[in-house]
Order: structure tokens, then sequence, then C-alpha cells
């Protein structure tokens, strides 16, 4: 057994959060409400791609079994994916990708500041250069949350719709593993429960600011993207971003 | 070339002695290469002119995002991806330079983008094309970006200011792009399978002439040109950018390994340029009045992204009036 395993787990799942985050932001493109958010939603889909790219080269490394970080984003099926179900949850209107990123970049800020404190320089490194670009992609989505809740009539409906589609995806981001645990003891990850409690005022925080009633916590049921146990939109979405290496596996592109 | 068609609405230019006393002190500013700023007076089809050319430009920047759109979901390694993100996003920057230089004119943005999603207002022709396999993003870093630099270089010399400006800072991103998008292709003919190399040449033949056609109507059919050229908006000749255009282009295109999809295209010793066919001007003119292969998905994917957007806007709108509230009562 890879004497990193632990490790490389925990570096796919922020490697192919980050990924599939950024995914969902490139279906976008073209298509956003104004021309400032087609900037900001490409701006930080790349920041995420681009983090992905650092995590998932370094999970590669310790992997050494061959496969480089492309050969991980673009030649793994939906069970071997790592991501939070959170981030594969479809675009909806500009409500429910608000909220989705404003969830996953409360929970993704502290993760990275945690990490920056790793005992893993290399962790610490890519972690320390991520933290810049999420604090910059926290602090406008959680405007956007605030615009959104607490602007027209009609974008505070939208909100409250918006925040049940996506909200029991949620208690992926507060309840820590076994593998989380370990790695906390080991000083190379946050420890889980410090994460939820700073993730749960965040979000508490903002809501309130945006006049929305903050749901009761999540309950778990069952699926877990940090085991390989996604939601049904997986699949497609890797259909879509893996086909032209499935397709022309030998190819250089 | 992102604004190909632009009308003057002047049928003949006058001559110095013809003009008013301030058309002439504006036409001898022009001639002495001294730029015309915002507050300056200016005929009223200068401003005309450059609103429709200068919103034409910036409608192409956005609809140009849709093509490359198409693939981002599709990139086939990490740094593709990254590198196409980057490029989309520097084209919705410049779509944004160039609104702000059309506004400095009197225009309004929203009036504009509405003339757009009308049919009113025109777009280059180039992104009616639909993009059809990996190699086409090469192709489109390549040929497209790479028309449109030979274009815009020149038009860092427009005589209208913020014009001129917003090109020198959109030129350094652009031939970053137009590079890359060549490394695309030249890595794919280096190092690809035979299934990749087909793909750059059809990329290649399906993106050959809608590229030439960016550069607009022959000179003899450019009946604005005449004017523009006087007001300096306008520094060269359409054939004259895409002579110079294939010119630079042939030699890349043997670096590749790869083939124009023209026949009648050959080095011309006496003349000291490449012949090349004859255009197919009666597909561009249907491009351009709307019967292109894209045109119908471009306009109404920009228009339902601005209809289903409104209700954002609008809050955006309303929160920073409860700010501003909430600020004067404190």
């Amino acid at each position: 057994m890879n004497p990193n395993t632990d490790l490389i787990e925990y570096l796919l799942r922020l490697g192919d959060s980050a990924l599939v985050q950024g995914q969902r932001l490139c279906e976008w493109c073209g298509r956003a409400p104004a021309l400032e958010e087609e900037l900001a939603l490409m701006n930080v889909g790349l920041d995420l791609v681009g983090q992905a790219r650092n995590w998932l080269e370094y999970a590669a490394e310790l992997l050494s079994d061959g496969r480089d970080a492309d050969h991980l984003a673009f030649r793994r099926d939906e069970r071997a994916y790592r991501n939070l179900l959170l981030v594969e949850q479809p675009n909806g209107d500009y409500a429910v990708t608000i909220t989705k990123q404003f969830l996953f970049d409360a929970w993704h800020f502290q993760v990275l500041h945690g990490l920056t404190g790793s005992s893993d320089e290399r962790v610490a490194g890519i972690a320390a250069k991520a933290l810049k670009e999420v604090t910059y992609h926290l602090r406008r989505s959680a405007e956007w949350v605030e615009r959104l809740g607490d602007g027209t009539e009609e974008s505070h409906k939208r909100m409250l719709a918006a925040i049940p589609e996506v909200w029991r995806f949620t208690v992926e981001l507060v309840n820590g593993d076994e593998i989380e645990q370990r790695l906390f003891e080991a000083g190379i990850a946050p420890n889980p429960a410090e994460l939820a409690a700073a993730w749960k005022a965040k979000v508490a925080d903002v809501f309130a600011s945006a006049t929305l009633p903050l749901p009761e916590p999540a309950s778990y049921f069952y699926l877990s993207g940090k085991r390989g146990l996604h939601t049904e939109h997986l699949g497609l979405l890797l259909a879509e971003m893996q086909f032209l290496q499935r397709a022309y596996p030998d190819a250089t592109w | 070339m992102y604004a190909q068609l632009v009308e003057t609405g002047v049928k003949r230019v006058k001559a110095l002695e013809e003009m008013t006393s301030e058309e002439r002190a504006f036409q001898e500013k022009i001639d002495a290469e001294i730029k015309i700023e915002a507050k300056n007076w200016m005929p009223d089809a200068y401003r005309q002119t450059l609103i429709r050319q200068i919103s034409q430009h910036a409608h192409s920047e956005i609809v140009g995002m849709l093509p490359e759109g198409n693939w981002v979901t599709r990139a086939p390694t990490l740094k593709r991806k990254l590198q196409l993100m980057a490029k989309i996003q520097d084209e919705a920057g410049h779509g944004l330079y160039l609104y702000s230089a059309m506004e400095t004119l009197g225009a309004d943005r929203d009036e504009e983008v509405a003339k757009l999603h009308s049919g009113r207002a025109k777009y280059s022709s180039i992104f009616n094309y639909p993009t059809l396999n990996w190699a086409d993003m090469g192709a489109v870093g390549w040929l497209v970006d790479g028309a449109a630099i030979v274009n815009q270089v020149v038009l860092q010399r427009t005589s209208y200011g913020p014009y001129s400006r917003a090109m020198i800072r959109i030129c350094k991103e652009e031939s970053f792009h137009q590079r890359q998008g060549y490394e695309i292709l030249l890595t794919m003919m280096r190092h690809g399978t035979q299934a990749q190399k087909d793909m750059v040449q059809d990329a290649i033949n399906r993106l050959w002439w809608p590229a030439l056609m960016m550069f607009g109507p022959s000179d003899e059919h450019s009946p604005n040109s005449a004017q523009s050229m006087a007001w300096k908006i306008k520094r060269q000749s359409n054939d004259e950018l895409r002579q110079r255009f294939i010119d630079q282009t042939v030699p890349q295109l043997e670096l590749l390994g790869c083939t124009a999809p023209d026949p009648d295209l050959k080095w011309n010793e006496a003349r000291g340029h490449y012949d090349f066919g004859e255009i197919q001007w009666d597909e561009f003119y249907e491009v351009l009045k709307g019967n292109g292969p894209c045109n119908h998905e471009r306009v109404s994917t920009r228009r339902k992204a601005i209809e289903d957007g409104a209700w954002v806007r609008e809050a955006a709108v309303a929160h920073a009036r409860k700010q501003q509230h909430k600020a004067d009562a404190a």
C-alpha cells in the first residue's frame, strides 16, 4: 500500500472539486447576465482549473504509476472522482450558480487557510497561492448572495428557491471523515471540526445580511463525492469534459 | 477585421473648399495626424461612423466568445483548457474596453447591444461559422486573431484617440492568443496522430476563406472606404490588408505542412506578393445579412443571456440603491 494513500485521496478531493467547479463555470461562457460577469466567471474558473492542475500534479507524483495530471483529470471514471457533490450540481439559474459558488468558496477558503500551515511543504505552498485567489472568489460570491438575497422581490424569491436545490449537499462540507481526521492528526490538513464551525459562521453571517433564512443543518443521505459515490450529474459532465482524451487516447494536444 | 462593412452615410468626400470652417478645422487636424478626443468638435457623420465601427468591433468580441465557448468544456488537456479560458476572459475584457471607447462618443452601451440583438447592428461575419473540431480552436487563434491583428495594428493609428488607445492595449493580448493558436496546430501536426492532422487540415479548409472575408469587400465594392480613409478612421484599404495577411500567413501554413483550399494561390515574383483566388462574395453578403450557418444561434444565445439575466441586473441595481439609502441615513 502506498504510504501516502490518505494524502493522495485528499489531493484528489481538492483537485477534483476545483476542476468540476471550474468546468461548471465554463458552461456559462457567453451566457452570463452581464459582460462583467462573463469576465468574473471565466476568471474564477481559470483560477480553479489552475489549482486543480497543481493538486493533481502532486497527486500524480505521489501515485507514481505513470499517470500525469491530465490522465487523472481526463481518464478517470466518475467512481474514481473525489469531488464534493455540491460542485457537480447543474448551474441552474444565476441564483443556484451563486449559492453553489458561495457555499463552496466559504468552505474552500477555510480549507486553504488551514492548509497554509500544513506540515507538507508542497501542500502549504499550493494552498498559499490558491488562498489569494479564493479570498477574491469568496468576497465576490458573498456580495452576490447579498445582492440577490436583498435585491428585488424576484431575486429574493429565486434565492429562496435556489437554497434547497443545493443545501443538502453541504453535509459533505461540514462532516469530516476518518481520512481528514488522520491527516489533521498528522499535521497535514486542518481540523475538520474547526473548519465546519468557521464555515457555518460565515454562511450564517452572509445569509443574515442577505435577508435569507438559514436552513437547518443538512443531514446525511448516503451519497459521498469524497468516496466516489456521486449524483447522476457527474457522469454526464465527465462525458463532455473527457471526450477528446477518450476518443483519441494516444494523441498529443 | 472585426468591423468589416461600416456605413459612413456619406456618398462623396467633400473637398476642403466645400467645408464649413468647423469641418475644415477638423479635417486639417486629421491631416496633421492630431488625435481627435471625446470633447473635440467632430462632424456628426464621423461620430456616427465611429459608433457603428467601434460597436461592431465590441459586438464581435462578445459574439466571438461563443465559437470558443463551444469547446472550452471539451478542451483536451488542463493546459489547453486554461489557455482557452484565459483567451475568452481577455475577449470579454476587450469588449468592455471597446464599449467604453464607444461611449465616449455619446452612445449608450445597452442601446447598441439591443441593436445587435434585433439584427440592426453587425458583428464580424467570421463568428457565424461553427467550430466543429478541436483544431478549430487553433485555427481561430491563428487565422481569425491573425486577421484581426493585421487590421488592429493599423487601427492603433486611427484618428480617434480613445479607439486608438483601446487598439494598442488589445493588440498586446491578441498577438499572444495568435501565437497560442498556432502552437495548438503545430503540436497537432508535429506530434499528433493522422486523425489529428486531418482535423487541422479540415479546420483550415473551413476557416480559410471566412478569415479572408474578415477584411471586408474588395476596394472596388467598398463605397464607405473613401470617407473613412479621409477621416483616417481607416488607414489602409481592405485589399491591402487582405494581401498583407495572405503574404504573412502562407509561409506559416507551409511550416505547418498544410495547404490552403485555394488552387489559385501562388507566389507572384513580379508583384512580390501571393496571388490568390476569388472570394465567394455571395456567401460573404449572405452571412452579413444574417443567413450564415450560425447567425441565428449566435444572436439568439446572446439575446437570451441578456434577457434571462435581466432579473440579476435589476437585483444589483436595487441592492445598490438600498445600500446607498443606508449610507445616506447613517
